[in-house]
């Protein structure tokens, strides 16, 4: 019991050192603050690619942070921040990317995996629903089964 | 199910395990070769002048600072490098950044979130590449440029347009098979 416990303990402890802004660092108005970290989860981390600026521990991260929450302060609008990011780091700074002609098919793979999913389940079914036809019988089956026909039933010889 | 489908269906996992191998050897072949960089980013200031700043100097050093005008139309092509003295890979790339400035290529230097005494310290133990050599201690102005890391280095041309980007250590390669063929294309 006391082992799952601190089984348990130890699998939560990572989700604790998610909150990683020090309180030095946050906006003192809650609003502007939950707008910054609502902003900041949408801002790769350059450092680590795959964690947005809130979840990094990276110094980069923290210097990222930090100016969002300089910019939301000076009364810049989410948009404003982004772009001003953007023009920096380029589309690989936001998680999510912008919808232009080089990431169509990134935002079209889900659709395309649908209707191919659709495709599969519709070709299928035709196949399902239309049996073949059997085979016309050949003019020695057609003698056997007058024969079958004649008889109406049998026994094993 | 006809024998001919059943085939098919037995064909298909073994396709798609010899497509995916496939695959996973060009990405590896090319990592090797360099000529794919999966965590590589393209820089969005290709093209671009320098964002403007103006950064103080490393005291002591005697290597004057300097600032985005001091960038503008040199008429040759120049490398502005971000390094700090806590950076390993920048002792990888020091001799190569020496190489340049020997051949007289001028190389910018910054200094990034390192403590002056630090970058002195490094640059009397492995030599001074740098013409110019300013620090940016709070890291801004390398947000400006895009930096994420170090050492980070940026081409420009011989109007100081922001040509190329090289994330990562100028290695004795990068500078034998990319750098030089830029600098020449870029010689005037």
């Amino acid at each position: 019991m006391r082992r799952a416990l601190i089984l348990l303990l130890l699998l939560l402890a990572p989700l604790s050192a998610l909150a990683l802004s020090s309180p030095a660092d946050m906006l003192p108005d809650p609003a502007q603050e939950e707008r910054a970290r609502a902003l900041g989860r949408e801002i790769r981390c350059m450092v680590c690619q795959n964690q947005s600026i809130e979840d990094s521990e990276v110094g980069l991260a923290r210097d990222l942070r930090l100016l969002v929450r300089e910019r939301i302060a000076a009364g810049a609008s989410d948009a404003e921040v982004k772009s001003f990011l953007h023009a920096r780091y380029g589309d690989f700074v936001l998680l999510r990317p912008p919808f232009a002609w080089n990431t169509l098919i990134l935002w079209a793979t889900p659709v395309l995996a649908l209707l191919g999913g659709f495709g599969l389940i519709w070709l299928s079914r035709r196949k399902a629903v239309q049996p073949t036809p059997p085979a016309p019988l050949t003019a020695e089956e057609q003698r056997r089964l007058a024969e079958l026909e004649r008889v109406g039933g049998g026994t094993q010889a | 199910m006809t024998p001919l489908s059943r085939r098919l269906l037995l064909a298909a996992p073994f396709a798609a395990a010899a497509l995916g191998g496939a695959g996973f050897y060009t990405a590896l072949q090319r990592q090797r070769t360099g000529a794919y960089n999966p965590r590589g980013v393209p820089s969005a200031l290709i093209g671009q002048a320098p964002p403007a700043f103006d950064l103080p100097p490393v005291p002591e050093s005697g290597v004057e600072p300097f600032a985005a005008a001091d960038l503008r139309g040199l008429g040759q092509p120049a490398l502005v490098n971000f390094w700090a003295s806590w950076c390993v890979p920048c002792v990888i790339e020091h001799p190569q950044l020496m190489a340049l400035s020997r051949q007289g290529v001028p190389v910018f230097g910054i200094a990034y979130k390192d403590k002056p005494a630090d970058s002195l310290t490094f640059l009397r133990r492995h030599g001074n590449p740098f013409r110019r050599l300013a620090q940016d201690v709070p890291g801004r102005v390398a947000i400006d440029w895009g930096v994420y890391g170090v050492p980070e280095s940026y081409l420009l041309d011989a109007q100081g347009i922001i040509r190329w980007r090289y994330a990562g250590p100028i290695t004795p390669e990068v500078l034998e098979q990319d750098l030089r063929i830029l600098l020449a294309r870029h010689a005037a």
